[in-house]
């Protein structure tokens, strides 16, 4: 990578932490609704994981899913169009938060089913091998989808057929507010892997490059045929699973100390430190990133409304299929 | 046109799309090396290798996933569940997922998908191997629902659902597989969401599909010995639903008995009543009839089995009350 693709990974770590704090605030607002799952803590995780993918390379997500819209490329505006419910947004405001996607950057949503898109990533790998191309398909879920028989089910397919796929596991301690070791058989989620034979790494997801370069070396593994990989990226959210989580469930010690480990000051000072920015730049870069948000928020706001026509829209493709 | 079997109808709409179209897969438990659990794709695997009649792990939620990602690569998967039993283990990836994308991302994904299931009682599988469960999936927008009553209609119907660009489910009956028909040969395609008159008549309108159809239309000619007619509407499609052919048939019959396989409550013939109630009441003569399944789980035993499935004489006896004869 050189300095100009160090500063953007920068900027986008920064443009989704502001996303995410405004959006914060529109919710408390109303002028969001539904269900909240903010990414702040854990951007590090798509930005290491996207930055390290070819354009083709297919990505899925879940619910938590306003980081990686950012790092493939949708505009700002686009994903707050979508947060307001607005026409201009990704999914034309018929999605919302949980679902963002645009399919031309190769980026196949936003699913809120846990665990249910697990199954897609082996079809959409199953997809490019049987079309002899060489995508691979990267699906990021949360610890809490290890449990549900729709990951075990894909993963064992993808190993039977090995299939292109980087499985990465986004492991930030709670299923919604069950520890891991409430909910799993075992602690570490590459021990899952193991099940079905499949080579595994684990990274700390607080530190870019470090998940960068180990997504880097995995991907060309695959796309040298090399069957499906497994990485289990270690990371925390900072807020609750979504807005209005009581957080019983932990202390706020804990939160405090994961928070000494920002992903964005570790990535700052990674980038002062071999002197491939320089503070000023940085700088720039935050207060640009407050005024991508703004702009972005105008724009959400003065966008329309979906017309009474888009309410019937796209049920079907194709309503007369045969004639 | 050749007189064969719906496995053959059947067959015959998949091995001609499969050879016009590299696109079109298959994947499903038992549909390669076995030649299908039913035998439709007996010979397939050999012709067109097993990256193209695929067999899965006994894993009905990645099969249906799997053919919903691979569609939004441009495939066109048709994903086999051995029963229609078993979509409930998929019912997340069907209901979820398939019937959602398309509308949810604001209509950017694209999924030419079918699922081809079988469904139906009758053959002393038990509780857990013999049911009807139709209504419950056609109660999704977004996914469409097929199920043929006749070999025609199955391969012409198979065809606009693989070159369809939606998703469809595609039942069939297990105790139709051999039943015989006329079927044209070669590209022979009829539009979903199409219901059709398959007897004509000017005294009551039976409404029904799939296995039905033909105890339906047993009932219609054992009717006629008795100076009765009946017209017969097949729905062949339930989502989207074509009432025309009802309506237009009841406004000139102002009598309906509607009949399905499945359970009475919440099912087909409740949802046919309750429209045609909508649509033509001015043309009603009499309380429209329900004949469905008893509200039990299917028993093995043969003679409880048929206690509880729909008989011809359970359709003839429902068409003179309503007549009044």
């Amino acid at each position: 990578m050189d300095k100009n693709e160090h500063i953007k990974l920068y900027e986008e770590m920064v443009v989704i932490r502001r996303l995410e704090e405004r959006s914060a605030e529109l919710y408390q607002q109303g002028k969001i609704g539904g269900f909240l799952h903010l990414y702040i803590g854990q951007e590090a995780v798509s930005t290491g994981l996207i930055a390290a993918r070819h354009p083709d390379d297919r990505v899925i997500t879940a619910y938590r899913d306003h980081g990686v819209a950012i790092n493939v490329g949708i505009p700002a505006k686009a994903v707050m169009a979508e947060l307001l419910g607005k026409a201009t947004g990704t999914s034309k405001g018929k999605g919302g938060s949980m679902h963002l996607a645009d399919v031309s950057k190769n980026f196949f949503g936003g699913h809120a089913i846990v665990g249910s898109h697990l199954p897609l990533a082996t079809g959409l790998a199953l997809g490019d091998q049987y079309q002899k191309n060489s995508r691979v398909t990267i699906c990021m879920f949360g610890d809490g989808a290890t449990n549900i028989g729709f990951f075990h089910e894909a993963l064992n397919m993808s190993k039977v057929w090995s299939l292109p796929n980087l499985w990465v596991v986004e492991n930030n301690h709670y299923g919604m507010g069950t520890s891991i070791e409430r909910a799993s058989a075992v602690p570490e989620m590459t021990q899952k892997a193991v099940a079905y034979g499949m080579p595994s790494a684990q990274v700390d997801g607080m530190d870019l490059m470090a998940v960068y370069e180990q997504a880097k070396k995995m991907l060309e593994t695959i796309r040298g045929g090399g069957g499906p990989m497994f990485l289990e990226v270690m990371t925390y959210r900072f807020r609750g699973h979504s807005m209005g989580d009581p957080e019983r469930y932990r202390k706020s010690e804990e939160v405090h100390k994961w928070q000494e480990n920002d992903p964005i000051g570790i990535y700052r000072r990674f980038l002062l430190a071999k002197g491939l920015a320089s503070e000023e730049e940085l700088n720039a870069q935050d207060t640009q990133a407050i005024e991508t948000i703004e702009e972005a928020v105008q724009f959400a706001e003065s966008s329309p409304e979906p017309g009474p026509e888009e309410l019937y829209a796209n049920i079907y493709v194709d309503d007369h299929c045969g004639e | 046109m050749a007189r064969i079997t719906m496995r053959e109808a059947i067959s015959q709409a998949l091995w001609e799309e499969m050879e016009s179209n590299p696109k079109v897969f298959i994947l499903g438990e038992e549909v390669g090396v076995w030649g299908g659990t039913y035998a439709v794709t007996r010979g397939f695997y050999d012709h067109f290798g097993g990256d193209r009649v695929r067999d899965t792990p006994i894993a009905e939620s990645a099969i249906i996933g799997a053919a919903i990602g691979s569609a939004l690569t441009g495939l066109r998967p048709v994903a086999e569940l051995m029963t229609i039993n078993f979509a409930f283990a998929a019912m997340d990836h069907i209901v979820n997922e398939a019937a959602k994308l398309h509308y949810m991302f604001g209509g950017q994904m694209v999924l030419p998908l079918v699922i081809r299931t079988v469904g139906g009682g009758g053959r002393q599988l038990g509780a857990t191997h013999s049911q009807t469960p139709d209504a419950i999936f056609a109660h999704f927008p977004g996914l469409k629902v097929v199920a043929p009553g006749t070999p025609a209609d199955a391969k012409g119907l198979l065809k606009a659902a693989i070159r369809c660009d939606d998703p469809v489910l595609f039942i069939e009956h297990a105790t139709l597989y051999q039943t015989r028909g006329e079927v044209p040969d070669g590209d022979y395609v009829i539009p979903i969401g199409k219901s059709k008159v398959q007897r004509e008549g000017s005294d009551i309108t039976i409404v029904t599909y799939s296995k039905m159809l033909e105890l339906s239309l047993k009932a219609a000619d054992q009717l006629a010995q008795a100076g009765i007619e009946a017209e017969v509407v097949d729905l062949r499609t339930l989502r989207p639903l074509d009432m025309e052919p009802v309506i237009a048939s009841f406004k000139k019959t102002n009598h309906a008995v509607v009949v399905e396989e499945g359970w009475r409550s919440f099912g087909v013939g409740s949802e046919i009543a309750a429209r045609i109630y909508e649509e033509a009441f001015d043309y009603v003569d009499a309380p429209i009839k329900r004949v469905a399944q008893d509200e039990v789980p299917l028993p093995y035993n043969r003679t409880l089995e048929q206690m509880a499935l729909p008989q011809v004489e359970d359709i003839i006896a429902a068409v003179k009350e309503v007549l009044h004869v």
